[in-house]
């Protein structure tokens, strides 16, 4: 029987890990430690339903409802100076409990501080675009519809970014295979050529450190170098390598071999 | 000075050298490889250099076009996605026969250490390569010495007969 391997996670992992290995958290700590973050919160809280917030990392990370996104973003922009929106992604857990967590890495110039606002969402549910507030989340939100699969609701131009148009599956998910699945395996070939061509080109060769001793197609065995394509049969003849033409170069004596003394002292 | 002199009309001393037309043909092939400027990462920094001062590929009659039609060897140089795969094969058809390709480094050769979903795994999956030159990446030596094989590979050629069409399937 074939070992069991779970199919909603197949990402490369560590080849081992010890039995009693706890991972390291990074510490939290409480919002209060900090006043800035405080007095944020503070308004954050007064308009919004905060579910959880500490500080990790001199970061205050904030998790509210995801219908409120867009009001806290605003909120956060015009009157609590976080101007830029760094960043912005999931996170997939749909292994753990069929969701996505979505993040938004806030910085503020003057304050010099920075907030993560994050929200989980079910597996098939849209986010709210805040495209409107940020243009940096224009490019982010498609491209965390082309590497999860996760569409943003009010985006001008919701479309692949990364990805061609035309590409199946969504690369980031935790499902998707690093070498990818049959459709990527083919798409080159599929496009070009089409399907019929697939017999002839015949699938990736994935490993690289591959040296057929029998296929003179792709590979030449030094000394025993045979014309491309020739049936390898392990008689061929050993080819003597020359640099020059037999009859010499004009003013230049052909090296023999046979005539020619070679010292082999080294103290001489 | 006068004993020196020849009379070419009369001393069966005209000025004409007797070869084939395969060699003159193939010498000028050879001796004008214009590549067509394909970088596609960073081997196309190596071969930019090749083509710079320093490492003069002028003196090979090797002249980087930027034009498809103009260009008589597609020096694929890094890493090919599969994005860009349907271009590759645009450019390589828009190029006039005769045509060569030379894959430059490991990325083109194989996929190198890109073994991912999104990185073709050798360009001659899309197109057929007559050379294929090692190297993450290869020294602008390694592609001068490899534009020179492919000058003695055309060489060995017949030029005169209607060349086949390479291809991959």
């Amino acid at each position: 029987m074939r070992a069991y391997t779970p199919k909603d996670d197949v990402q490369a992992k560590a080849y081992y890990t010890d039995r009693y290995y706890v991972a390291p958290q990074v510490p939290k700590s409480e919002v209060d430690t900090d006043e800035v973050f405080a007095s944020d919160l503070e308004a954050i809280k007064a308009k919004f339903e905060v579910k959880e917030a500490f500080i990790q990392v001199e970061q205050m990370v904030v998790y509210i409802n995801a219908h409120d996104i867009y009001g806290v973003l605003e909120l956060m922009r015009d009157e609590l100076e976080y101007t830029q929106l760094s960043e912005l992604s999931a996170i997939d857990w749909l292994a753990k409990d069929n969701t996505f967590e979505i993040f938004y890495q806030m910085l503020s110039m003057k304050k010099r501080k920075r907030i993560r606002i994050k929200y989980f969402i079910q597996n098939g549910q849209a986010v709210d675009s805040v495209e409107k507030l940020f243009r940096s989340a224009d490019w982010s939100e498609r491209e965390m519809y082309d590497m999860f699969g996760i569409e943003a609701n009010g985006h001008p131009f919701m479309k692949r970014i990364l990805m061609p148009y035309d590409w199946q599956g969504h690369p980031l998910l935790k499902t998707y295979p690093l070498q990818g699945d049959e459709f990527a395996s083919w798409y080159e070939v599929d496009k070009i050529y089409g399907k019929e061509a697939r017999e002839e080109i015949g699938p990736e060769i994935r490993d690289t450190a591959r040296v057929d001793r029998y296929d003179s197609q792709r590979f030449a065995r030094l000394g025993f170098e045979v014309p491309k394509g020739t049936e390898i049969t392990g008689e061929e003849e050993r080819n003597v390598d020359s640099y020059q033409e037999e009859e010499g170069v004009f003013m230049i004596k052909k090296l023999n071999k046979e005539t020619s003394k070679i010292v082999d002292d080294p103290q001489r | 000075m006068a004993q020196h002199k020849i009379n070419y009309t009369q001393d069966g001393g005209l000025p004409v050298a007797l070869t084939s037309i395969d060699k003159i043909v193939n010498w000028g092939r050879s001796n004008s490889l214009w590549a067509l400027t394909y970088g596609l990462a960073c081997c196309g920094i190596e071969m930019m250099a090749s083509g710079a001062s320093r490492f003069d590929f002028d003196r090979f009659g090797t002249i980087f076009r930027a034009s498809p039609r103009q260009a008589d060897v597609m020096i694929v140089a890094g890493t090919l996605t599969k994005k860009h795969a349907e271009f590759i094969k645009r450019l390589y058809d828009q190029m006039t026969e005769p045509r060569w390709v030379i894959s430059m480094g490991s990325c083109a050769n194989t996929g190198g250490m890109f073994n991912t979903y999104a990185t073709v795994q050798g360009v001659d999956r899309i197109i057929p390569v007559d050379l294929y030159l090692p190297g993450c990446a290869p020294r602008p030596e390694t592609l001068q010495y490899g534009v020179m094989l492919l000058q003695k590979k055309i060489r060995a050629n017949h030029a005169s007969k209607a060349q086949k069409a390479k291809r991959l399937m």
